[in-house]
């Protein structure tokens, strides 16, 4: 089958500058509605078509309101309908099941659109089937945007007539699945013009699939048919698409053949190129060999990951699976670590994850064969899905409640899709089938358990009677050989195997990228990690490890068709690193017909070049022959490397031999694994496993540990085994970090999965070994790559010796300014200049300052040092845009109070705030005090007292220590209405330079009264940032957030931060349209208080491509006026500003430089406590040492602004406005020298887009959509309480619609009185119905609002004070404990209020609140996870992972049998309640919560009060617990004094 | 790198000194060391800097977070191979070595920095008792041979450096023995001569071959040189001394503060043969009963103040014509620089009983009949206007019997070697050398003779440095000695 292969090399997707097409995202609204009797009508039809209009709130819509992102219905093929149409386009149509109908994009173009037809018309009959006739389907386009427009094709429908010869129906629809397969490829290789706008929406005999590029009320209207009501159907299956890009195109919008999709698959490049691996095995019962050859390649060029996740579900269906299995196969439960699972479906789940991996990524996916409909949730839960099913057995599924409404009599049951669940009904059976019963039917299929018998686990293969390791007595030649440095034995391997952590460190890397360096760097420092943000949400691998997995399997069998137990002779590895011994278990391993070969990685060192590629095609050889041979394991070994054989790049030989077996579909048949000296740090295993290894013995990094051992290095009494485990465990731990950081929770599914960008590789090397991955600016091939193996290597074993020089390896230099080490940006030279010039006001030093910053020339440390501009006609200076109007576009980095000092953070928020430019609180919250502004001449000790004021100066009038920009993190700290109210700019942290895709820590050291009493948290507890922001699974409920904080301060602008990566321009459009006003977008470089070393160094991009891309594809979709662009990270100069204003950014944040302004001497000991300076500590006695000033601050922005000016008035602008996005006065610089950088292309970088009438800068403001906001009547209702305080009663109905229903009017309150002003009960709003996401986020202290009813996601987000009561309707008549009246992340980040709630939440309740007062019937997974503060009251069920990473506040749960297994005990103590004070609060909540809601299981407990108490456990942090009692202690003693 | 919190819960600590009244007794050293514990809590207070100024402003780079943190942790084998992986001699630099890191560390911003240079001394003293400081001839030889003129700091790093690399050193030098200023110039109070010595000694077991009493030039042929030697190391110093021309400077009792400190060297180390600069042998200069004058308030005079002083002179004055420098750092002196003269320093010598003076001129040099030297007429200026201004009617004479002039020097001597080589000079006189390379191919130049006079741990820097450039030259390609900055491992 090699000879296939060419076939699955997909055309170039479209490039322009640095906008591909590969990195667009989607995420959405999706609902379904089914009789389940069975009846097919039309109302079905119509009511399917009105969820979806219900939910166009979470789909999008471009530069254009009329042009919507997609949108579509899935219904079973309407036989009647058709009886009625058929014969008017002349067609007789059969029977049902005798013919198939294929819903069809066809160029417009005549010649094309007859080709295309032709094509199909010819495989319909080679596949032996009979064409009917085709219909042109009839469309009225009134209304339609133009953009849509100008890619409308001509929708057709080709009816097809089953042979006499296929026996039964499913027969057909394999049949039709073929032609549609064969002609799709037959258009694609003929290429003609046009051919790419064919497209087979559906072929099927039992559905069809009405979609495009529209907004969803335009499906009803522009498909006229249907509104026919002979169009009649059981099932509706609908989706709203919204599209981080703004190029969508027709086929994108779902639904699919098969399924409709909310969410993101993380790793998709891994599945795709797995499948094409496994292309080449697939054989079946059902079809022919010849039809198979049809169908391939299984996974459409261009899809969207949706697109290829329904290419293969369609396969596998198709192959003989039902909908279901396959949904199992590829989305499974978290099973590994969940012990109540039963054997048989774990053995269901071990054996199909042999057979593939999983698709990981945040998913709920609905899908339908016509017979079956159901949804599926992935592992983590992370999107919202709810459903309804009424007493006429009509089921509705959408991603919210309330999308139809139905008299609440008839609602018999309300629920919620759970992670992991399957959720079906039955169109047959008449029912839904609940999980558990499927899931028996389908484990027990097949005896999965008993054929995973022969499964070969490493410890129990024979031990190895030798390990044979090189000497160890020169370990240090193999270390220079390898690019060792001290650095990484002291900084990263040293605390890896002393305690089996990841290094920590802090600030931003300013060195030069691996490509600038002048030193030799490993192949790895080539790669950048990639993160999830925004279009899906990172992980936390810590306190969500339940869903976490290191098991990966080598073996089994490529045919995905076949169920047999061939699949399951596999060898299991519990963990990626293997141990010395277990590799040699492995290498002579000879069981169950495994066997093992290896295959040196060296090269001949002593001979002329290219010879680094002559060895790259034998190790590929020998793969290949080895397979022929009938190896399965292949082990690529670099130890044979000595004086004459230098080591292939491990990265580059596992590149290099995955790739080739994918191209030659022998992948699957073999497991590769790698025994290298090279990687020893986290970022390298990733690597090697994310190019296609499943495990990695490092063999040097072992010896090294040893050597380490040797020279006192590590503690005497850690023995080398323990060292090792520790490595090993850090590894482990680094590994499931990187991944989640992308939202992928198991690493087979990371295996291949390429989740990497590359810096610096040219394209002929990336397009051989390393397929598939992003390298925008081109680079070193493989002779440099070869040179610079070979500079390692000549270092290591030199033609002669120098005696005193043989025991040192490289410092390295990466991490800390060493003379021998790398070169930094801040170094001794440029921090003294910056200082003195910026305290003395010497702009002749600050000169001095930026010409050691900006000569680039011979020695490259950025991108923009590669950069030159053009010449222009220069104007005087006078003429240019002054100082005092620039500095105004200056924005100081986002560093927490916390991160760094009161002194430090009030001292850039005065000097901001003195220039009209923007500080930033960072994610600490902001002491109020800072709120009013400075009334006359003061010090800074008249606002905080003279004991806080450890560094006292003169204030002016009107000054502010208030920051501009308030910003709102994952934290959530101390985000108030009251906060929020207090700023000029909200911004949204979706990722931070230093460690994007990650949270963050706050150790409790750091968390002293005054930060504990700003972030709402206890002194003294630490406080953890998770890494995704709860409310924040995807674009969509982005623009929820965006919307709620917009409510919650009108006056504010809102923007987004993003970190440069392949695709964040896409992303940037998709915060364009979610209605962001600013986008700000980081460089890798930022700095941070805290992060481990391998995300400082190795995640995220330089902001030039960021910042370029970003603007690039916001220009070309006509999005650039209405967003500001920011860039921040290591801008140091004028020069830098005038790069990132041509490059696209109208805004300018500095952090780093501003810090080096005040002081700081780059110590990187933030994560310490320790500045000396007093910059980032909160310890009293160093903050005391704090000398900056917010002169120096200003001076140093002025001298920034003046050095602008210069640049500009060479360069002939006169406004920065002119400046923005001239890119083309940007060039490549010419002459560069140097060995590496020279190799680069910057073109991508500076491609420049005129567009006429669209803007290059922000011009236009967003429309934020408040007019039609709920609250503008609220306001209206409440004029007099806003005036003085006055009482109010209202009634209102609600619908899901109405969002963030409640927030302005709390803003109001707040704006007008101050926080807590307005006594309980002032205001009283009784509502009806369906309340929408947010439902009184952020609401406020004397605002109660009761539903009787349901609510959505987000429910009392936020809360700062407000009241919730929520109750099912009075008539409805299912029992609420066992219904789901509100859906996901209710109370996130609450600070105060109380909240009643009857009825089942769903998952992650009350995550991050520090003080809200709830109680609640039971909750879903992940309850009161990160939960700082306030009282959780749970009468029934938990989920799991509950109080995970909790280090604050009590809930109180009633107790059943599954209570304590689900409680995750890692930070919290179990305890029975006996406290009196305890006891006393738990009944008054629970009083509170019969008496407003009249909760049935409330008046229970009450009547059986105090017997009923001893059924409640208290749920109690440890470090909580431990800082009250010390806290409890410090009173006593002072009250003892007093 | 030190305890995270070292700095805040340890006070600076260097090594002290013996009473001065005890001191001036002999001429024997007379530093007193810390104990380990007391150079463990040292070590301590490093705080590990991101960016470690104290490296940068170290001339030979110096690691010295890294041995300061291997003290702390009490590893005394592995702090000196990080000491000895930059600085050949830390034994001299250790002694007499003004720390510029020390200025530039950065615990100095808020507190008293940390003790580099007693730590240092520590690390390499200890390692010379442990026996860590063993000869290690190169395991190969190149067959190249190169000649270093003049074995102070600079040649005899330059030749340790060349030796390593494997290349056959012969080192000349015109004196008796080895070490240059070193030997001859410092006195044994603050640098013994037998840590000199074993520092050769140990260099002669790894191959380096020393000529001593060979006077290039003068009796070995500089054609030697020429014809002997694959390539040559200029290294001769800095040696003209800087004189006063004014009426009585011929008077007896007026002398060059170098023969004055070199004579007392000779006397010290029981050495014959006291010679003047021009090889003639000279009279004994003692300060002993005398009213002694030091013109010149630098290294040198602070070494004749001692020196004077232990020869139980009845006063010693040291003058100086610059003001009196501030106390502490000023705008102009902001950390990290070293402010060196700028900043007032009092050396162990002036503590020892000398009086100094600041905007002091001298006018002229008064003598009795017998021409000998009984005082020098001098006056008070004023620099306020940023230059010397004699103030009216402010003349005085102070009384002196032996005036020494420590003025510093103004370049090498040009006659006889420079001169039939014909190396091209910089507009100081000293030796141009770019990247160490003269004007002559295959003759370099190192130290004081290239860059004029200078510390003798930039005189070290320079040695290193100039043998990489020879190194390379005789390679014709890399050179496999480590510099001062970049790596190795990098094209």
């Amino acid at each position: 089958m090699r000879e296939t292969t060419r076939l699955n090399e997909r055309p170039d997707p479209v490039v322009h500058g640095l906008y591909d097409e590969n990195f667009e995202h989607d995420a959405c609204g999706v609902g379904f509605i089914a009789d389940l009797n069975g009846n097919r009508t039309h109302d079905i039809v119509s009511k399917g078509i009105e969820i979806l209009v219900n939910l166009e709130h979470r789909g999008a819509s471009g530069a254009e309101k009329n042009t919507g992102d997609g949108a579509g219905i899935l219904t079973q093929l309407p036989h009647a309908f058709f009886l009625k149409v058929g014969p008017k386009a002349g067609i007789k149509v059969p029977a049902p099941g005798h013919y198939g109908v294929g819903q069809v994009f066809l160029p417009k173009d005549p010649k094309a659109q007859k080709r295309a037809k032709d094509i199909l018309e010819r495989c319909i009959d080679e596949c032996g089937q009979n064409l009917l006739g085709w219909r042109e389907v009839p469309v009225d386009p009134a209304g339609i945007g133009p953009t849509a427009l100008s890619g409308e094709p001509s929708i057709w429908q080709v009816f097809v007539g089953r042979s006499s010869e296929v026996k039964d129906p499913e027969s057909f629809e394999r049949k039709l699945y073929v032609v549609r397969k064969y002609a799709e490829r037959s258009v694609r290789e003929e290429g003609f013009e046009g051919s790419w706008d064919f497209y087979v929406c559906s072929l099927s005999y039992k559905t069809i699939l009405y979609k495009g590029m529209l907004t969803p009320p335009q499906v009803g209207s522009y498909f006229v048919d249907l509104a026919d009501e002979a169009f009649q159907s059981a099932i509706a299956l609908v989706h709203s698409r919204f599209s981080t890009n703004t190029m969508p195109t027709w086929p994108l919008a779902h639904p699919f053949r098969t399924l409709a999709h909310n969410g993101e698959i993380n790793t998709l490049r891994g599945n795709r190129n797995w499948m094409t691996a496994r292309e080449g095995s697939l054989r079946s019962d059902l079809f022919s060999d010849d039809e198979i050859k049809k169908i391939l390649p299984v996974v459409e060029a261009h899809g969207s990951d949706s697109a290829t996740l329904d290419n293969v579900v369609e396969l596998l269906v198709m192959g003989g699976r039902s909908i279901p299995h396959v949904m199992m196969m590829l989305i499974p439960e978290a099973w590994e670590k969940d012990q109540e699972m039963t054997p048989e479906k774990k053995a269901f789940y071990e054996y199909h994850g042999a057979l593939i991996e999983p698709w990981d990524g945040p998913a709920s996916v609905a899908f339908t064969d016509g017979h079956l409909i159901g949804a599926t949730l992935d592992r983590n839960g992370l999107r919202p899905s709810r459903y309804m099913l009424t007493k006429d057995n009509i089921l509705v599924m959408a991603s919210e409640a309330g999308v139809l409404e139905f008299p609440p009599e008839d609602v018999v049951l309300k629920g919620r899709l759970q992670p992991g669940r399957m959720f079906i009904a039955s169109l047959d059976e008449h029912r839904i089938i609940p999980d558990e019963e499927i899931k028996h039917r389908i484990c027990g299929r097949k005896p999965y358990g008993e054929w995973l018998g022969n499964k070969i686990v490493v410890s129990e293969l024979p031990a190895p009677r030798e390990i044979r390791q090189p000497s160890s007595e020169n370990v240090i030649d193999r270390q220079k050989a390898f690019g060792y440095t001290l650095e990484d034995l002291r900084f990263l391997m040293e605390p890896m195997a002393r305690n089996g952590e990841e290094a920590i460190g802090s600030m931003g890397t300013d060195v030069p990228l691996a490509v600038l360096s002048d030193k030799s760097q490993v192949l790895f420092n080539y790669f950048k990690q990639l993160f999830a943000q925004v279009t899906n949400p990172p992980i936390d691998p810590i306190r969500e490890e339940t869903v976490m997995s290191l098991t990966s399997y080598v073996g089994g069998e490529g045919n995905l068709l076949q169920e047999n137990e061939g699949h399951a002779r596999i060898i299991e590895l519990t963990q990626p690193i293997l141990t010395n011994d277990e590799l040699e278990r492995l290498r002579w391993v000879d069981k169950n017909g495994f066997t093992a070969k290896t295959i040196s990685i060296v090269f001949k060192a002593t001979e002329g070049e290219g010879r680094l590629k002559k060895a790259l095609d034998r190790i590929r050889r020998q793969a290949v022959d080895a397979i022929d041979e009938g190896y399965e394991v292949i082990i690529l070994s670099d130890k044979p490397v000595d004086s004459g054989h230098a080591a292939i790049p491990s990265l580059l030989a596992v590149g290099a031999v995955h790739h080739h077996l994918i191209r030659l579909g022998l992948r699957s048949k073999v497991g590769l694994i790698v025994e290298t000296g090279e990687s020893r740090e986290v970022h390298h295993f990733a690597l090697l496993l994310g190019y296609g290894a499943s495990a990695v013995n490092p063999w040097l990094a072992f010896q090294t540990i040893e050597d380490m051992r040797r020279r006192k290095m590590l503690p005497d009494e850690l023995t080398q085994q323990k060292a090792e485990y520790h490595y090993i465990k850090a590894v482990g731990k680094g590994l499931l970090k990187i991944m989640s950081k992308m939202g992928i929770s198991a690493i087979p599914s990371y295996i291949g999965a390429q989740i990497f960008e590359a810096v610096g590789l040219g394209q002929e090397l990336v397009e051989e070994y390393f397929t598939g991955t992003p390298s925008r600016v081109g680079g070193i091939e493989l002779d440099t790559l070869e040179k610079e193996t070979l500079l390692r290597h000549r270092f290591a074993f030199p033609e002669a010796h120098v005696e005193d020089y043989d025991d040192d390896i490289e410092v390295g230099g990466q991490y800390q300014w060493r003379q021998r080490g790398e070169r930094h940006m801040l170094n001794p030279d440029t921090i003294h200049k910056l200082q003195q010039a910026t305290w003395k006001n010497d702009w002749k030093l600050f000169k001095e300052y930026t010409r050691l910053i900006d000569d680039q020339a011979a020695a490259p440390i950025t991108l923009r040092g590669l950069l030159d501009f053009t010449n222009g006609t220069a104007v005087p200076l006078e003429e240019v845009e002054s100082v005092d109007a620039i500095v105004k576009r200056f924005a100081s980095g986002a560093m927490s109070f916390g991160s760094i000092s009161w002194e430090a953070h009030t001292t850039i928020a005065i000097a901001m705030n003195r220039l009209g430019g923007k500080s930033n609180t960072g994610e600490g919250g902001e002491d109020s005090r800072r709120f009013k502004t400075v009334e006359k001449a003061s010090r800074v000790s008249d606002i905080i007292g003279v004991a806080d004021a450890l560094a006292d100066y003169d204030l002016r009038a009107g000054d502010s220590l208030r920051s501009a920009i308030k910003q709102v993190a994952s934290g959530r700290f101390g985000v108030t209405s009251h906060y929020l109210v207090n700023a000029d700019e909200l911004q949204i942290k979706m990722a931070q330079g230093a460690k994007p895709g990650e949270g963050g820590q706050l150790p409790g050291h750091k968390v002293d009264k005054w930060i504990g009493a700003t972030r709402h948290s206890t002194p003294g507890v630490g406080l953890i940032s998770p890494p995704p922001h709860h409310d924040i699974y995807s674009i969509e409920d982005l623009a929820q957030l965006i919307y709620d904080l917009k409510n919650s301060n009108t006056h504010a602008r809102i923007s987004v931060k993003l970190v440069a990566e392949v695709g964040v321009g896409t992303v940037a459009a998709g915060v364009a349209k979610a209605h962001s006003d600013v986008i700000l977008i980081s460089g890798h470089d930022g700095g941070t208080g805290a992060s481990p070393q391998t995300s400082i160094k190795h995640a995220g991009l330089p902001w030039e491509l960021g910042l370029a891309e970003a603007h690039q594809v916001l220009v070309r979709n006509g999005l650039r006026d209405r967003v500001v662009l920011q860039t921040d990270g290591m801008l140091r100069t004028g020069r830098d500003i005038a790069i990132a204003a041509m490059l696209g950014a109208e805004e300018w944040g500095v952090a780093t430089a501003a810090l080096v302004v005040m002081g700081c001497i780059m110590m990187r000991k933030c994560h310490l406590n320790t500045c000396p300076v007093g910059v980032a500590t909160q310890d009293p006695e160093l903050r005391k040492e704090f000398k900056g000033r917010p002169e120096y601050v200003e001076t140093f922005f002025r001298f920034l602004a003046q050095d602008l000016r210069e640049q500009m008035a060479v360069l002939g602008f006169r406004t920065v406005e002119e400046m923005v996005g001239r890119a083309d006065r940007l060039a490549p610089r010419k002459g560069i020298t140097h060995w590496k950088a020279r190799t680069l292309k910057l073109e991508n970088l500076l491609h420049r887009l005129d567009v006429g009438s669209h803007g290059q800068f922000c011009c236009t403001a967003q429309d934020h959509g408040l007019d039609t906001a709920l609250d503008n009547e609220l306001l209206k209702m409440a004029a007099a309480t806003l005036r003085d305080k006055s009482p109010m009663q209202a009634e209102i109905r609600l619908r899901n619609v109405n969002r963030t229903v409640g927030t302005i009017l709390s803003a109001e309150i707040t704006r007008r009185f101050g926080p807590d002003a307005l006594p309980e009960d002032t205001v009283r709003i009784k509502a009806t119905g369906t309340a929408g996401q947010s439902f009184m986020a952020f609401g406020v202290q004397g605002v109660t609002m009761e539903i009787e009813g349901e609510a959505n996601d987000y429910f009392g987000k936020g809360l700062s004070g407000g009241k919730l009561i929520l109750y099912p309707p009075k008539s409805s008549t299912f029992d609420p404990r066992e219904n789901v009246i509100v859906g996901n992340v209710s109370f996130y980040g609450a600070t105060s209020g109380e909240a009643y709630i009857m009825g089942k939440a769903g998952e992650r309740f009350c995550v991050r609140n520090s003080g809200a007062k709830v109680v609640v019937e039971s909750v879903g997974d992940h309850g009161c996870e990160y939960m700082t503060g306030g009282r959780v009251v749970i009468l029934g069920d938990i989920g799991r992972n509950f109080a995970a990473g909790m280090s604050g506040g009590v809930a109180y749960l009633l107790e059943n049998e599954r209570t304590r297994s689900r409680v995750n005990p890692a930070m919290v103590a179990l305890e029975q309640v006996v406290d009196a004070e305890d006891l006393i609060e738990l009944k008054d909540l629970v009083e509170r919560h019969a008496e407003y809601t009249g909760s049935k299981k409330a008046f229970e407990l009450l009547a059986r009060w105090p017997e009923a108490a001893k059924s409640f456990i208290k749920v109690m942090p440890v470090d909580y617990k431990r800082a009250l009692r010390e806290q409890a202690a410090a009173v006593a003693t002072v009250g003892g004094k007093g | 790198m030190g305890k995270d919190t070292g700095f805040k819960e340890f006070p600076r600590k260097a090594f002290g000194y013996e009473p001065a009244e005890e001191r001036v007794k002999s001429y024997a050293e007379f530093v007193v060391p810390l104990s380990e514990k007391e150079l463990g809590e040292q070590g301590a207070r490093c705080m590990n800097c991101g960016v470690p100024f104290c490296h940068s402003g170290c001339p030979l780079g110096n690691i010295i977070p890294d041995f300061n943190d291997h003290v702390y942790r009490e590893k005394w084998g592995r702090a000196y191979e990080a000491l000895r992986s930059t600085n050949n001699f830390p034994e001299f630099t250790g002694r007499i070595c003004p720390a510029p890191c020390e200025s530039a560390c950065v615990l100095g911003i808020t507190h008293p920095p940390v003790a580099i240079k007693t730590i240092e001394l520590a690390v390499i003293e200890r390692a010379w008792r442990d026996g860590a400081v063993v000869a290690r001839p190169p395991r190969e030889r190149t067959g190249m041979r190169v000649a270093v003129v003049g074995s102070g700091p600079a040649g005899l790093a330059a030749a340790d450096q060349l030796n390593d690399a494997g290349h056959t050193v012969v080192v000349y030098e015109r004196a008796e023995k080895v070490g240059g200023l070193m030997r001859y110039g410092i006195p044994d109070f603050k640098l013994p001569k037998d840590v000199v010595q074993r520092r050769v000694d140990i260099m002669a077991a790894e191959g380096v071959e020393f000529r001593t009493n060979a006077h290039v030039g003068a009796n070995v042929p500089v054609s030697e040189l020429r014809n002997g030697y694959d390539a040559v190391v200029l290294a001769g110093g800095s040696t003209l001394p800087r004189d006063l021309s004014l009426p009585g400077r011929e008077g007896a009792g007026v002398h060059p503060a170098m023969e004055f400190l070199s004579q007392n060297n000779h006397r010290v180390s029981g050495l014959p043969g006291l010679r003047n600069q021009r090889g003639e042998e000279i009279a004994e200069i003692l300060a002993t009963g005398k009213n002694v004058l030091v013109i010149g308030g630098g290294d040198t005079g602070s070494d004749c103040v001692g020196t004077s002083i232990r020869q139980k002179a009845k006063s010693v004055l040291q003058i100086e014509l610059l003001p009196k420098p501030p106390e502490g750092r000023t705008e102009k002196t902001p950390w990290p620089t070293h402010p060196g003269p700028a900043m007032l320093s009092t050396s162990s010598s002036q503590a020892e009983g000398c009086t100094r003076d600041w905007s002091v001129g001298s006018k002229e040099i008064l003598r009795d009949a017998a021409g000998k030297v009984v005082g020098v007429r001098a006056v008070r200026l004023d620099w306020s206007a940023g230059k010397p201004v004699e103030i009216e009617g402010s003349e005085y004479v102070i009384p002196a019997e032996l005036v020494l002039l420590a003025m510093g020097f103004l370049s090498p001597e040009h006659k006889g070697l420079l001169e039939e080589l014909g190396v091209e000079k910089d507009e100081r006189g000293n030796v141009k050398a770019q990247n160490y390379a003269t004007s002559v191919p295959g003759i370099f130049s190192a130290g004081d003779m290239r860059r004029g006079q200078s510390l003798v741990v930039w005189a070290i820097s320079e040695g290193r440095e100039a043998a990489r450039s020879v190194d390379a030259y005789l390679r014709g390609g890399r050179s496999l000695l480590a510099a001062k900055s970049g790596s190795l491992c990098q094209a």
